[in-house]
């Protein structure tokens, strides 16, 4: 009998001006992360409302990763500060509930950092794979 | 139980309504039974005279009643605000919801309010009546001959028993006698759950959360829940349902309402007095609080009007989200 082999569903949240670019560059350099990482382009990682995150987990995603340019390099001046406190608030809060930590991250990948963002990608579907199918954010419904 | 008398209260809602000072009252009566006291709106001194209850259950918080009275009524409304209510009061002027000059708010000190239920797990269902004594309250059931006396201090609602201020942070006029902020020990329970295993937290929190029926009753009594349109109510948004469908959805249901007022949220506690199957809401509004205070320093929604919420504010070097779990292993 042949097992089918796990893999994870990433939704990576990409701001269009520093990590979208980052994984543009990233393919253009043929550096190699995970298929299973898809990637949704938002204008500023600020723009990630808490409810996209969990609609992410909701449809089926094992993983949220949030990528946004480095503090102080915002391309709307202040976005990810902001996008900094929702997300420790709202991490804080998932963990406060029971649901594994390892499940969402929030990373600062510039446009130049191709290789970075591959890294973490890699990383990332690493760590949620160890941890396996998402149960604890599931909707039943929503599953094939 | 409560020091200033309903009396004292009628006589200057009376006073000032005769003196056209004010266009309306906004106080407590009687609802179906004598322990579900509700908000209503008085308009005449016979109405107050008559219908008007203050005691040991007018735990309602008038301060996000004002956003629509003040829109719909001429002239000044008269408000009795408890000393929590006076944070939500300041939070809602922060926001504009109100416009203050419509207002004439009077601060009455509270002893604590107390907690149906606990009085129902005390003495049993069928209550007919309760008179509210000092300090005891006399229960009388449809099972039992002689009124039962409960000692108000065995029944005061968690909330209470965990008061954070007895200060009165607003208000035009006070009747008796303002207190001070409290050390509270609010955050025990918080942080008694931090402590656990994630999947003990996980299985608390599914019990707890698995009784909601959705009906929506902690946001439209929350006064940080001001929104004219809520995002629950969106048709699209695939959780307008009446009832929660699975436990996704009372997740995303409680994790949002408690994210749409982190940092505004004053820690007032109607949330969990409306809940009709009895779900610790205030326990996910502290657990916001008790990060925001560790995360970005001490801060009380409502302590003054014009602060800038956490969440819309922020410094060059706050804390990343992944440092916030460092130095906890469970």
């Amino acid at each position: 009998m042949q097992v089918k082999e796990y893999k994870p569903l990433i939704v990576a949240f990409c701001c269009n001006w520093c990590s979208y670019a980052g994984a543009d560059l990233a393919g253009n350099n043929r550096l190699n992360y995970p298929a299973d990482v898809k990637i949704i382009r938002v204008p500023c990682s600020c723009r990630v409302n808490p409810m996209f995150i969990l609609r992410a987990f909701q449809r089926g995603a094992d993983g949220v990763i949030l990528c946004g340019c480095h503090p102080g390099d915002c391309h709307y001046t202040s976005g990810n500060y902001f996008t900094r406190r929702r997300m420790a608030l709202l991490f804080s809060m998932l963990d406060f509930l029971g649901i594994e930590r390892e499940r969402t991250r929030v990373e600062w990948v510039s446009a130049a950092e191709g290789a970075k963002f591959a890294a973490t990608m890699n990383d990332f579907v690493a760590t949620v794979t160890a941890l396996g199918e998402n149960k604890r954010l599931e909707d039943l419904r929503c599953k094939k | 139980m409560q020091k200033i008398s309903r009396e004292s209260l009628v006589e200057k809602a009376i006073a000032m309504l005769q003196a056209h000072e004010v266009s309306a009252v906004l106080g407590w009566k009687k609802g179906e039974f004598d322990y579900d006291i509700t908000p209503a709106l008085f308009t005449d001194a016979e109405d107050l005279q008559k219908n008007f209850v203050w005691n040991d259950f007018c735990g309602a918080n008038f301060s996000k009643y004002l956003v629509e009275k003040t829109r719909n009524i001429e002239g000044k409304i008269l408000t009795f605000l408890k000393p929590c209510d006076t944070y939500s009061f300041n939070q809602l002027l922060t926001e504009h919801r109100f416009d203050r000059e419509k207002v004439y708010a009077i601060g009455i000190p509270c002893e604590g309010m107390v907690d149906i239920k606990k009085i129902k797990d005390a003495c049993g269902e069928g209550i007919a009546s309760i008179a509210c004594e000092e300090d005891v309250l006399k229960v009388t059931t449809l099972y039992e001959d002689a009124p039962i006396a409960i000692e108000t201090e065995t029944v005061l609602a968690e909330r209470c028993l965990a008061c954070k201020s007895k200060k009165h942070v607003a208000y035009d006029e006070l009747l008796g006698e303002t207190g001070e902020v409290l050390e509270s020990n609010r955050f025990d329970e918080v942080e008694r759950l931090e402590a656990m295993t994630a999947d003990e937290r996980f299985a608390f929190w599914q019990n707890e959360l698995s009784r909601c029926i959705r009906c929506n009753a902690c946001r439209d009594v929350c006064p940080a829940c001001t929104c004219e349109k809520c995002v629950f109510d969106n048709p699209n948004s695939g959780v307008e349902n009446k009832a929660a469908a699975n436990s996704f959805e009372e997740k995303l249901f409680h994790i949002i309402r408690a994210f749409h007022v982190a940092g505004r949220c004053t820690d007032c506690g109607e949330c969990s007095r409306v809940c009709p199957q009895q779900i610790p809401l205030h326990l996910l509004n502290r657990k916001f609080i008790h990060d925001i205070d560790r995360f970005y320093g001490d801060y009380q929604a409502g302590a003054e009007v014009g602060s800038r919420a956490p969440l819309v504010d922020y410094t060059l070097d706050d804390l990343e989200a992944s440092e916030i779990f460092e130095g906890r292993d469970n």
